[in-house]
């Protein structure tokens, strides 16, 4: 691990023109964040215009086809009820998508706060938000998830929620240990001497500088997340039937291992395609937004299920 | 060095009691109670089980009392497999996860390790290149959807190994290989890039310079250094395989630790929750403290300040 790539983008000037446009340039070049923004783009689409791309409604039940291998009629084939297998996984695209993205909104929102006011709020304030920080941390993350919805329910606001709410700390403290080592350089300085307020310096100054490598750990945090919403589908906690997720469906089609190997074969290729999707983004996202990065391999990414086994890098930042 | 080491001991300490409070306190606020099982019990009789173990007291009281039992090594009883103690549920349940995760740690760093060697080695082979794949679809491809899929294959199509279950060397396999797929990926990757590292260094060039073998360069002088950033996630990676993975330990039907906390919240079992927990965040901060000051020992230039 010694030539671990620092995740930290080099310091920019605010006012430097072109660096999200050249990011991109990067992201686009790097073939295999390409495929995957290809991937996730038409993952996207199908699941934006679920209700014109389907073929059936993804809870009508066809009695008298159960099971029923692909064909034209059912392009995937059909579950124990008979309900169409690429209608649901259309339409199972959506929630497992939207709990992907929006879980990491919650996630960044809590952690950019959390961050800026660690690093931003003085010496007491950083070391209580800091050892919050350490709490959240140190719970196992899905323990917390699962407890959390057998609270409050299994409903698509909770469950990203709760996901969200174990998902924050990384990017906190990614976002102090930035704060923290911009504080002192001369552009903050002298924006300080000009007269900046506090409040500009961490907009116009600061933020700009922590978004990169906070917007790489968003990304990874996707597939962590549709992995998180799998996991409680599998184990009975996820979003009540009849809608369809990806996580229910793979739930589902254990059952149906045997008579119909198809349908656990599609669902779970969803959700691998999907995670490596996103990876592959995270990947030349990092690459794009640290071009001094010498690294065409960048560190392995932590596998999701166990994040708060290993976040080393974070420790050491922190 | 020995006063951050000491520090970060204790820290784990107030990390455990936090973790503790918060639990217990989610765990009594999930709805129903232990007693919701198949047979209703009459009201009388539901006061007297609550009265018996102490559920009809407020929470931060049965917290207080629980907490002095743990100071003291009691861990409760479990409710729901008739007062057997937390102990011994916890026992055999790390029993099983760590045989498992044992032979999953095994696996992986024997195949990482060499994969990761063979790569650097071999760089820009056709080799390399598919080791490099691998490592990239192993890092993102969950074990419990990889479990499926070996399951659909080896179970439902080929009728070679069981679905699940726990004993038999045919049961393993699977969750085993479900299991070392990541950390495998993960420790082919960290080992080709320190390899590479290495390779590049002066002293590895001074020793062919100076007419060594290719077979002692290699041997001696780049895999001993190439090892060492690996042996630091080795640790981590460990941690994360012993403890278990609980959604491949559903899918295998294996009675490990994770299964026992799963079922333990479907039970409201609160003894067996707070058991399992706060293992988990033991070992999770242990793995956390030993990555930390194994870092500090292999790189002098690591200094740790006050607070990590």
């Amino acid at each position: 691990m010694a030539e671990r790539p620092p995740l930290a983008a080099p310091p920019l000037a605010p006012a430097q023109r072109g660096w999200a446009g050249d990011a991109a340039r990067r992201l686009v070049r790097n073939r295999a964040a390409l495929l995957g923004l290809v991937i996730v783009g038409a993952f996207g689409l199908l699941a934006l215009f679920a209700p014109l791309v389907d073929h059936h409604t993804p809870t009508d039940q066809h009695l008298d086809s159960t099971l029923a291998g692909p064909s034209t009629t059912f392009w995937l084939g059909t579950d124990q009820l008979g309900r169409d297998q690429y209608s649901r996984l259309v339409h199972g695209a959506r929630v497992s998508l939207a709990v992907g993205v929006l879980t990491q909104v919650v996630a960044l929102g809590l952690g950019l706060a959390v961050g800026l006011m660690a690093g931003l709020g003085g010496r007491r304030a950083d070391s209580l938000l800091m050892r919050m920080t350490d709490v959240t941390y140190a719970f196992p993350d899905l323990l917390m998830v699962i407890l959390l919805v057998s609270i409050f329910g299994a409903s698509a606001p909770m469950i990203i929620l709760a996901i969200g709410l174990v998902s924050w700390t990384t990017i906190a403290r990614l976002v102090r240990g930035q704060i923290l080592s911009l504080r002192e350089r001369d552009f903050v300085l002298s924006a300080r001497a000009l007269g900046a307020s506090d409040w500009r310096i961490a907009w116009h100054h600061l933020l700009p500088n922590v978004l990169g490598p906070v917007i790489v750990t968003a990304t990874f945090g996707i597939p962590a997340a549709i992995f998180a919403e799998a996991a409680l589908a599998f184990i009975g906690l996820g979003l009540p039937p009849p809608t369809p997720t990806w996580g229910r469906l793979v739930a589902d089609s254990f059952n149906t291992m045997f008579a119909a190997p198809y349908l656990a074969v599609t669902s779970c290729l969803a959700i691998a395609i999907t995670m490596m999707a996103f990876t592959f983004i995270g990947d030349g996202l990092r690459d794009a937004l640290d071009p001094r990065s010498p690294s065409r391999h960048p560190l392995p990414e932590v596998e999701p299920s166990s994040a708060a086994a290993f976040d080393v890098a974070e420790r050491r930042a922190a | 060095m020995g006063s951050y080491v000491l520090q970060r001991i204790l820290w784990i300490v107030p990390v455990m009691l936090a973790v503790a409070i918060v639990t217990f306190a989610l765990m009594h606020q999930v709805p129903g109670g232990p007693w919701d099982g198949a047979k209703r019990l009459s009201p009388q009789a539901l006061e007297n089980v609550n009265r018996e173990y102490g559920l009809d007291q407020p929470v931060w009281e049965q917290f207080g009392r629980y907490m002095l039992g743990l100071a003291k090594g009691d861990l409760g009883v479990s409710f729901y497999q008739g007062n057997r103690p937390v102990r011994d549920v916890l026992t055999d349940g790390i029993r099983v996860s760590a045989t498992l995760g044992l032979l999953a740690l095994a696996l992986s760093t024997a195949f990482g390790v060499t994969l990761g060697v063979l790569s650097a080695l071999k760089r820009n082979s056709v080799l390399d290149y598919l080791a490099v794949g691998f490592a990239t679809a192993g890092a993102s491809v969950p074990s419990f959807i990889l479990g499926m899929l070996l399951l659909v294959l080896f179970t439902a199509h080929l009728h070679w190994l069981p679905s699940g279950g726990w004993g038999s060397p045919e049961q393993a396999i699977m969750p085993v290989l479900a299991l070392s797929a990541w950390p495998g990926a993960y420790i082919a990757r960290v080992t080709r890039a320190s390899m590479l590292d290495v390779m590049q260094q002066e002293y590895v060039r001074t020793a062919r310079a100076k007419g060594l073998g290719e077979r002692v360069v290699v041997w001696r002088h780049t895999l001993r250094n190439a090892l060492i950033p690996v042996l630091t996630v080795i640790g981590p990676v460990a941690a994360m395989l012993v403890t278990g993975s609980f959604i491949v330990e559903e899918l295998f039907a294996i009675p490990g630790i994770g299964r026992a906390f799963v079922s333990s919240i479907g039970n409201r079992d609160y003894g067996v929750i707070m058991g399992t927990t706060l293992f988990y965040t033991f070992i999770i901060a242990t793995a956390n403290l030993t990555v930390d000051v194994l870092y500090a020992a292999v790189d002098p230039r690591i200094r740790y300040g006050a607070h990590g």
